[in-house]
């Protein structure tokens, strides 16, 4: 007995001490971003504000335009999620449910192509967007990333469970196509879909890369850009910068804590079978 | 045939946008990377030359390109193992972990994955700072004197890993625990009537059965950790002494910034070839090692 509250007493106390590492450095961040100018530059560093001010979120909504780069993120990232609902969803439950000609070579084709780099695609697609004039615009950030094959596997494995008794008998009643995916196929696969929303929404929210080779004018940028072009400039304004840390980082934090089991379950659905 | 049409209909749209933002493009960027395609070409197409493959030639003889790829082996070296370990580690605990506490810890430690990387990457310059970062605050209190974190050339990348380790290992952790928990119970129970020692039975229970998810998750880690481009970017600026400038950093700078978007197509590649092989040889290896009674 005694043997195994010490060693329930150890798990449980590593696990807080690791839980601590994990989270000191985004509590740290918050407290920072309440301090005054040149606060947080003092040994040893301070870990709660001497006096909670707003001033570095004042001064990054007025001067360094953030306010602007947070909607331009919601905005962008809220478009993502629709427009991958849009593609994904059709296209899981036909390759799940709909028998075509080629359709399980095209699958595997697909599952195969997991294993390029989106970032060879990178360049090219930057020309093409370039000579359509989109390059600097939103429809640049969005167009690459409205269907991607994660998003299908995601909602094919969900689909394949939809028994093909339910959609007979509706198509035996003589519903359409249109309409047994519609009244069907869309209703059992609803927890999925926010899973991909949410999946989807996240990954455009954090995505650095692409926004940053797309867009050149810094009324356009995400939050992340935004971010890394402000540390260019204002290295030593720790205060400053941890507040536009908060702003980008708290709103993704604060969904996956609200969906968090819709998260959970994209997660694991890729990488664990049965 | 009407289900026919109409499975065409609906994945349709979606192979089409694959098709063109992604399958073409790939394609595309071969071709592109046997030409010399540059600034003026971007100007006009009619700059444009055949060169073979001399842009793969010239990559092989340019320092800072094996830099890069020294820089990154490193990260991925390093920062693969010690993530999985942390994960696998942490799985452990949390399996061991009473339920009521289990989903408030798997949350506090799964936080880091779904924070934005740029904004979590600057928290962890400050935090690295010489004078006032708590991480050499800290390490002053065991008597350890500071550390010029990122702008020491020997520390800047153990740095980098270090954050990214905080960064990631929450997502295989999770992955890792779901796997844990489908081991039947019976199985430890009969191996403890057998009288198997803790070690024993992770041996012989946890590991030969978690080993398909161990293998998976550090494929796929590794094809990640090969991508490193954020971390530097934003923390160091792949200095000090490009010291932290890693393959998709180089990238950026040949096409984005020189606008050698020839040169920067074959780095691309290069890259991809690197993670297809190393991928192709893990899998291969994984295969022919079997988990076998000792």
């Amino acid at each position: 007995m005694k043997r195994i509250r010490a060693r329930s007493l150890a798990v449980h106390g590593a696990l807080a001490a690791i839980a601590l590492l994990s989270l000191v450095p985004i509590l740290w961040m918050v407290s920072v971003s309440f301090m005054a100018p040149g606060e947080a530059s003092a040994s040893p560093p301070p870990l709660l504000p001497r006096e909670a001010t707003l001033d570095n979120y004042r001064q990054l909504l007025a001067q360094a335009g953030m306010g602007r780069s947070f909607a331009n993120s919601a905005l962008l990232a809220t478009l993502a999620a629709a427009l991958s609902l849009a593609f994904n969803v059709t296209a899981g439950y036909a390759f799940a449910k709909l028998r075509f000609t080629g359709r399980d070579r095209l699958f595997r084709l697909l599952l195969g192509a997991l294993v390029i780099p989106g970032q060879v695609a990178m360049i090219p697609v930057f020309l093409m967007l370039k000579s359509a004039g989109l390059v600097n615009t939103y429809a640049g950030v969005l167009l690459p990333a409205m269907a991607n094959v994660p998003g299908i596997f995601l909602v094919r494995q969900y689909a394949v469970s939809i028994p093909d008794t339910l959609l007979e008998a509706a198509r035996i009643d003589g519903a359409g196509e249109l309409r047994v995916f519609w009244s069907i196929v869309l209703p059992s696969l609803s927890p999925i879909l926010v899973t991909l929303a949410v999946l989807s929404f996240l990954g455009s929210w954090n995505d650095f890369l692409w926004p940053l080779i797309v867009l050149a004018d810094d009324r356009l940028y995400t939050l992340p850009v935004a971010l890394a072009s402000l540390t260019r400039e204002h290295v030593q304004d720790s205060e400053l910068m941890m507040a536009g840390s908060v702003i980008t980082v708290l709103p993704v934090l604060g969904l996956f804590l609200l969906l968090q089991r819709y998260y959970i379950r994209g997660l694991l659905a890729g990488s664990v079978k049965g | 045939m009407r289900a026919r049409l109409a499975g065409w209909v609906f994945a349709g749209p979606a192979l089409l946008a694959l098709s063109v933002f992604f399958f073409v493009p790939v394609l595309a960027a071969f071709g592109l990377s046997l030409t010399d395609f540059d600034i003026y070409a971007v100007a006009s197409l009619e700059n444009v030359r055949f060169v073979g493959a001399g842009n793969y030639l010239r990559l092989l003889q340019t320092p800072l390109f094996w830099k890069a790829l020294g820089n990154t082996a490193l990260f991925v070296v390093a920062g693969v193992p010690l993530s999985i370990g942390a994960s696998l580690g942490t799985a452990l605990l949390l399996d061991a972990a009473s339920s009521k506490l289990q989903g408030f810890f798997r949350t506090a430690l799964f936080s880091p994955v779904v924070t934005t990387l740029v904004g979590v990457a600057v928290i962890w310059r400050y935090l690295l700072h010489t004078r006032y970062g708590l991480i050499n605050y800290g390490l002053g209190l065991l008597g350890i004197s500071p550390v010029d974190w990122l702008g020491d050339p020997r520390w800047a990348m153990p740095a980098i890993i270090l954050f990214a380790v905080w960064k990631s290992f929450g997502y295989n952790m999770v992955i890792l625990l779901a796997a844990l928990q489908t081991i039947p119970e019976e199985l430890y129970e009969a191996s403890r009537l057998e009288g198997a020692s803790a070690l024993q039975q992770a041996r012989l229970v946890t590991l030969p059965l978690i080993a398909p998810t161990l293998v998976l998750v550090s494929t796929l880690t590794m094809a990640g950790y090969f991508q490193l481009f954020a971390e530097p970017y934003v923390m160091t600026q792949g200095g000090p002494l490009q010291s932290t400038t890693s393959v998709l950093y180089f990238m950026y700078d040949e096409g984005f910034k020189w606008w050698n978007l020839g040169s920067a197509s074959a780095v691309a590649f290069l890259l991809f070839a690197i993670i297809l092989a190393v991928t192709a040889a893990q899998s291969l290896a994984s295969r022919r090692f079997r988990w076998s009674e000792p």
